[in-house]
């Protein structure tokens, strides 16, 4: 099953066994989604369960607050993080705070979908990373998909739940592919151990835990070391205990991620780590993320700007020189 | 409108009225902070709306005191809200422009200007999806006309057919500056004109407010989609207790206030109901009363327990 078909089943089956889902965005009904996410389900449960919206996101993700108000489970879908910035004071003053001003006494159950990061020359308006951003609004429970099983899994969980969940997606993973196991009961907030390993822990997620992946067997080969690599799905909260079991074993931290490093997602993992488990490191905490500009269109300078199978492998042989890996 | 009604409207546009200078006086006695948003000389408007509207879903702005009294929220837990107390209407936690209360259908107290209006957008489309009899109302200022989020949500509204009331207060004023000065004409209805219909009312006669709000209910109730009610008030205070109101001449005040909505239902009541003046004094007393019994409650409402500040983030805590 391929990452799209994966997020596609768990809306399906969500909106065929609960009419109160509802899933709104632009070209999300008859166009099948920008993605191919939604494909077929305006066949299946009409345009009052699809919504093709407006291009107009604070309306998209503001409509939703309201329908959750109002008693539905609504799903909104926007085209990429990119756009998701004109709907941020949606998702941040409402979305996230209505609940706690309130007192508890509004609940919105909803989730605000959306693919980001650097995909084919999409230039700087297409290309961005968010996470950084909406990890530190507190209200927000925010998933990252790499793996297909934990798209189907976490979807369903995050629409089921109720409280707001931002739900990220990554523009080149739609086409992964992947198994499902149905019977599954997953945690969404429990990091993923991608790969055993003893003596780095490498932590990642969306799209850069399957570089890091690529880069791994030259990594293990230049340092004669083995390598964990852990994907953390849900990027908050953050499964802690997952980190540090590893990171007790390996004593040795990577970061990587796609997003810029000043100010970076990755900086929370690493300042944790300073605090929290700081002598059970016996090297300095390597971070790999994308260069401080924006996205540009060229390829070359597109590649150079983000971590790659071949740089991540470079840097962290470099680092593990260094420290005496 | 019926005499039992006039007399209601009237006994709660003075609370209302006394409720908010009686929530200034605890401002200025520092019981309350923040932000406070006065409704005094708006009062016909609020209490009429909400009476008018009085099932259905209710959107308000951050000057939503009177409103939220007039929706039967008790005015002891919404004092007790301004003071920061636990026994608040939001426990403390949201404060004079955040009153929530989902019991009455009451859904804020929103302070992003227009930020609201999408919410409403979409609680009415949930409404229609579940076959619901009822409508939603949204009120927001003239200020909040020249944003995206209005105009977004006037479309999305006409477009779905939406059983959706948006009610303009125009006070004139966005915070200090006059509409004239940020909108190229006064009446902010012309701007949802070519979306739905539209109506305005003087929004310092209650029984006014009253028959056009009941009407638009009716016809949104009937199946007509979404209107627009534009009501022309007076705000007599600045935009908050820090505001010094400066930006408005004496002339400009006077001829604000000439048209005072409290004296109009009164001499209404006096007129055109018959009522004695007794019967008016015993409902400025009860109001005195209820008044005085609301700041008593939430000068004497516990300080929530700093456990709160961790409560209501998420309903499943991870």
């Amino acid at each position: 099953m391929l990452y799209r078909e994966a997020l596609n089943r768990a809306l399906d089956e969500v909106m065929a066994a609960d009419s109160t889902v509802v899933t709104l965005g632009e070209d999300v009904g008859l166009y099948g989604g920008s993605f191919r996410v939604t494909e077929g389900l305006v066949e299946k449960y009409g345009e009052k369960r699809v919504i093709d919206t407006p291009i107009a996101e604070l309306s998209i993700v503001g409509n939703a607050v309201g329908m959750a108000i109002g008693g539905l489970r609504p799903v909104a879908e926007i085209m990429t993080g990119n756009f998701a910035l004109l709907a941020f004071d949606q998702i941040i003053n409402h979305m996230a705070k209505l609940r706690y001003m309130s007192n508890g006494k509004i609940t919105l159950p909803m989730v605000v979908r959306f693919p980001q990061g650097v995909s084919r020359q999409l230039a700087a308006q297409h290309s961005e990373s968010y996470e950084q951003m909406l990890c530190s609004v507190p209200g927000l429970k925010v998933l990252s998909v790499n793996d297909v099983n934990y798209a189907y899994h976490a979807l369903k969980h995050a629409i089921l739940s109720d409280d707001p969940f931002v739900f990220i997606e990554h523009e080149l993973l739609y086409n992964k592919k992947g198994e499902v196991d149905f019977e599954q009961d997953l945690d969404p907030f429990k990091a993923r151990i991608v790969k055993e390993g003893s003596d780095i822990t490498i932590v990642s997620y969306l799209k850069m835990v399957d570089d890091v992946m690529e880069a791994v067997p030259a990594i293990e080969k230049e340092l004669g070391c083995s390598c964990e690599v852990i994907d953390l799905c849900s990027l908050n909260p953050i499964d802690y205990e997952t980190l540090k079991s590893s990171i007790e074993k390996t004593s040795r931290l990577v970061m990587v991620e796609e997003d810029h490093k000043t100010g970076g997602y990755g900086t929370q993992i690493v300042s944790w780590a300073a605090e929290e488990i700081f002598y059970a490191l016996d090297a300095p905490p390597l971070r790999l993320a994308g260069a401080d500009t924006p996205v540009p269109y060229n390829r070359n300078l597109e590649l150079a700007g983000i971590p790659t199978p071949q740089s991540i492998a470079q840097d962290v042989v470099a680092w593990g020189r260094k420290n005496d890996v | 409108m019926n005499k039992l009604l006039a007399e209601e409207i009237y006994y709660l546009m003075v609370l209302g009225r006394k409720f908010e200078y009686a929530a200034k006086e605890n401002y200025m006695k520092g019981n309350i902070s923040g932000f406070l948003h006065l409704d005094i000389g708006q009062e016909a408007l609020s209490v009429a709306a909400m009476k008018a509207f009085s099932k259905g879903d209710v959107f308000a702005t951050y000057r939503e005191h009177v409103m939220a009294i007039a929706r039967g929220i008790e005015p002891r837990t919404v004092m007790a809200e301004l003071f920061g107390k636990e026994a608040g209407v939001s426990g403390g936690k949201g404060g004079s422009m955040h009153l929530f209360e989902p019991s009455r259908f009451f859904y804020g107290g929103d302070a992003i200007v227009g930020g609201h209006i999408p919410n409403a957008v979409g609680c009415a489309y949930a409404r229609k999806y579940q076959g619901s009899e009822d409508g939603v109302m949204v009120i927001f200022g003239d200020g909040a006309s020249n944003g995206g989020a209005f105009f977004e949500s006037l479309n999305n509204a006409a477009t779905q057919k939406l059983p959706l009331l948006f009610l303009c207060e125009n006070n004139e004023y966005a915070i200090g500056t006059n509409i004239q000065r940020t909108a190229p004409f006064r009446e902010q209805a012309k701007k949802a004109e070519p979306y739905m219909l539209t109506m305005s009312v003087d929004g310092t006669d209650a029984e006014a407010v009253y028959e056009t709000i009941s009407k638009a209910r009716k016809m949104i109730e009937d199946g007509h989609g979404p209107l627009f009610v534009e009501a022309f008030t007076c705000r007599y205070e600045g935009h908050s207790v820090s505001d010094a109101n400066s930006y408005r001449s004496a002339q400009e005040m006077a001829h604000c206030k000439a048209k005072d909505s409290l004296e109009n239902c009164k001499k209404r009541l006096r007129e055109k109901w018959m009522c004695s003046e007794s019967e008016i004094e015993s409902l400025e007393k009860k109001a005195q009363k209820t008044v005085d019994d609301a700041v008593a409650y939430a000068e004497a409402a516990a300080e929530p327990s700093l456990d709160a500040l961790f409560e209501h983030v998420f309903v499943e805590e991870v």
